[in-house]
């Protein structure tokens, strides 16, 4: 084979790498991503119930109820103008305290969210940029409050 | 007056910098070897300088100082002393101190250790470093500067993060740092090299070995980080496929695709252009790494606060950076000389395929990490999290270690692969009955985890077949073999251990995906519950004081087969500086397994949830990366590695003439 030949395979085989990398790529953008809402965004728009989501806002004053089995866990996101009810089942992160930003993650059931991830920073004061955006959208955000 | 000092010593670095950057470039460009020589004393002198400041803030941490804003903010008087001493670098701008000064560490030891280097290569890779720390140096300076002033001082400080209060991070981002900046070098050394038009092998000899050490700092700081999160955060996970974790990831599969071509280039003297446009980018992807996550663009636990100057800056700094070297890259490599032919089935071949999935890896790294920015812009809010990156990352790497066994039993410039698969034969075997044992085992479980132990087998078997080709194991008398062995380059024994090292924590990495069982439960004193056989009791709970935290510590014995075998305490602390809880995960390892065992909340009457993992051979994942570090240690020791080493040779050939 010429030079020329060889850096033809060469070229051939790298874009035939990338073509199947966009390829895996575009199929996984399509089926692995997930979306954030806030509560109003459930309200209002029709969501897909078979795939997993982001929900982020508050977790609502006196929401949080522990189940009889110890480990599952029922409260209410709010971004104050809608609510949404999330069941957990699992530790909840050290610092989900009622009143605290968090985001959960996980599918819309029957009655609200069924979790299988609650997020909540490593840091009191801070607010998920999500969460923050949300509450701005519901017009509930007051500069200066919570920490940003 | 010590912080002010700290604040001038960095000022005059600036100003060394700047000469640094422009005299031995010109000098070099017009023949002139003067203010070629400057290059190295202005080297020292701006390593001296940094390290000044850096001590003069580290002074401030340690006798808690908080007249200093960024002590009073990140400190606290009755922190130990080796997070007084780990906060320097557990903010934005002490951070940015640290990596200033590697950066200058390394430029140090370019002008100490670079003194058989060609002359002018030496003044411009100098000065390019040069350009990289003037950045960074205007940027502390002017956005950053960890020497302000508070006043009126503060009582106390406001502690670090307790998170960050752990012996295993403490050394995480210099570690990584080390690997981050350590890349600088290779940059330096490409972009010089583009200016003076010339790659030849003695400058890929000198490439390989700072790439090597960065890439050992890399592995290591990013297996300790892991750890770290496997231990801490008390989710039994080691990788979330987190921005900031992705963003330590990808330069180091850049260091990973650049080590091996630069062997390309140094022994076949071909993949030129290639090897500098990897050296290029696997600095510019450690700049953005640095900056993305630490500006808070992308959201992450390590981002500290954001600040819209800060961000224009960065922004502005990156651009320079990578658009400018790389233009530079397209207008000056179609001159470099291209180099020797070799066959698509040859030792060339196989390391070009290696480059190849390594960059299509790291670039739907790449794609993941920022496309939720991207979607930002548009005002779509998406996350992008473990499945994607299973589902593109993964099956690229595939073919890689299936490969990696293959690669080094080929011949350079065209090989012979039947020849090759031939020895391989005993591999091959033990590798379909490790999968077919896997498959037998836990039949009904998912196929990729067959797959990746089948993977695994196949890689660590094929790394030692072919250490054992070499010094003729079993085909000549053993003596023979351990002379061999023992005469074998340095680099040849590393590369063994460090695929025998990912082998081992591929197979960490698949098992614990597969096979990791979990119990969450609601537990009152003296309950119990099984998980993979053992039985874990748990005994209550007892509060207690820490040095800087209250604590709540949770007793629990586990017996497996009537026999007790260990008792596991796992804590929760409250840092009342911060007001912040942390959990400490209580773990016992049997080299095989962890059981691992986190405390949740309390229910009032002495009942409290508690979660427990079971985690098959989660060890060998940093067990593995160990090997690899060790890998490339005994790559780097290889004497026509060692940096200066020709030097020596040539004296004690005079002396011999």
């Amino acid at each position: 084979m010429t030079r020329k030949k060889k850096r033809m395979v060469m070229v051939l085989a790298g874009l035939g790498g990338l073509a199947v990398a966009a390829a895996l790529v575009l199929t996984a953008f399509e089926q692995n991503i997930t979306y954030f809402y806030s509560p109003s965004d459930l309200a209002e728009q029709e969501v897909p119930h078979d795939r997993n989501i982001r929900l982020g806002g508050l977790v609502a004053e006196e929401s949080v109820m522990r189940l009889d089995d110890g480990v599952t866990v029922q409260f209410v996101i709010t971004d104050l103008a809608s609510e949404v009810a999330v069941t957990y089942k699992g530790l909840l992160p050290d610092l989900f305290r009622e009143g605290q930003g968090v985001i959960v993650e996980g599918r819309l059931g029957e009655r609200g969210l069924v979790a299988d991830e609650v997020l909540a920073k490593h840091d009191e004061n801070y607010m998920p940029p999500e969460v923050a955006e949300a509450l701005k959208e519901a017009g509930q955000w007051r500069h200066g409050e919570d920490g940003q | 007056m010590i912080p002010e000092l700290g604040h001038l010593a960095l000022i005059l670095a600036l100003f060394v910098a700047v000469v640094q950057g422009i005299v031995p470039m010109v000098g070099a460009a017009r023949g002139n070897p003067a203010w070629m020589a400057l290059a190295r004393p202005a080297a020292l002198l701006q390593f001296a300088l940094v390290s000044s400041a850096f001590l003069a803030l580290m002074q401030s941490y340690v006798i808690s100082d908080f007249t200093v804003l960024n002590v009073a903010l990140n400190s606290h008087s009755t922190k130990p002393m080796l997070y007084k001493i780990s906060g320097v670098w557990g903010n934005h701008e002490g951070s940015m101190l640290l990596w200033v000064l590697i950066l200058a560490l390394f430029g140090a030891a370019v002008a100490l250790f670079g003194g058989n280097l060609p002359a002018t290569l030496r003044a411009r890779v100098l000065s390019v470093q040069s350009w990289i720390a003037l950045g960074f140096l205007t940027f502390m300076i002017f956005t950053s500067n960890p020497f302000e002033r508070v006043f009126p001082p503060p009582l106390d400080g406001n502690d670090l993060n307790p998170l960050l209060q752990d012996p295993g991070l403490a050394f995480h981002p210099p570690m990584l740092y080390v690997g981050y900046v350590g890349l600088s070098i290779a940059f330096s050394f490409a972009v010089a090299a583009l200016i003076e038009g010339r790659v030849d092998a003695a400058w890929a000899r000198w490439v390989r070995p700072w790439t090597l050490l960065a890439w050992i700092f890399l592995t290591a700081g990013i297996a300790l980080g892991s750890w770290w999160a496997y231990y801490e955060l008390g989710w039994g996970g080691w990788w979330f496929w987190d921005p900031v974790e992705n963003v330590s990831f990808m330069p180091w599969l850049m260091a990973t695709a650049l080590l091996h071509s630069a062997i390309v280039v140094e022994k076949r003297d071909a993949l030129k252009v290639w090897t500098i446009l990897l050296a290029i980018l696997a600095f510019s992807l450690s700049l953005i790494g640095t900056f993305i996550v630490r500006s808070g663009l992308l959201t992450s636990v390590h981002s500290f606060a954001s600040d819209p100057q800060r961000g224009l800056y960065i922004l502005l700094l990156l651009c320079i950076a990578i658009g400018g070297s790389l233009t530079l890259f397209a207008v000056r490599a179609p001159a470099l000389k291209a180099g020797g032919l070799f066959a698509p089935i040859s030792r060339e071949g196989a390391l070009v395929m290696n480059n190849l999935l390594l960059a299509v890896g790291t670039a739907t790294v790449f794609l993941g990490t920022l496309y939720p920015l991207f979607a930002d812009a548009f005002g779509v809010n998406v996350s992008v999290g473990a499945p994607f990156y299973s589902v593109t990352f993964v099956p690229l790497m595939m073919p890689m270690i299936v490969l990696m066994a293959i690669g080094p039993f080929l011949a350079w410039k065209r090989a012979d692969l039947a020849g090759a698969l031939g020895r391989l034969k005993m591999a091959l075997a033990v590798t379909a009955a490790v999968a077919l044992a896997t498959w037998y085992l836990h039949q009904g479980g998912p196929i990729l985890a067959v797959l990746g132990m089948a993977l695994a087998a196949w890689l660590f078997l094929g790394a030692l077949s072919e250490w054992a080709f070499r010094i003729k194991l079993f085909r000549a008398p053993l003596a023979d073999s351990l002379k061999r062995a023992w005469h074998l380059p340095r680099a040849a024994t590393g590369m063994t251990l460090a695929h025998a090292g990912l082998a081992v924590a591929i197979a960490g990495m698949t098992a614990s995906a597969a096979w990791q069982s979990e119990v969450v439960r609601y537990m009152q004193p003296g309950e119990s519950v099984e998980i993979a056989g053992q039985e874990v009791r748990f005994d209550g709970v007892v509060a207690s004081q820490g040095p800087n935290y209250t604590r709540d510590v949770g007793h629990f014995t586990v017996f497996a087969e009537g026999r007790q075998i260990a008792v596991l305490t796992p804590e929760n602390r409250l840092y009342p500086v911060q007001n912040m809880p942390t959990t400490e995960a209580a773990i016992r390892t049997t080299g095989l397994a962890d059981l691992y065992v986190v405390l949740g909340d309390p229910d009032g009457s002495g009942g409290w949830t508690v979660r427990i993992y079971y985690e098959p051979l989660v060890p060998w994942i940093w067990a593995g990366s160990l090997i690899m570090v060790l890998g490339g240690l005994v790559s780097l020791s290889d004497r026509r590695l060692r940096v200066g080493a020709p030097a020596r040779k040539r004296k004690t050939a005079l002396a011999k003439a």
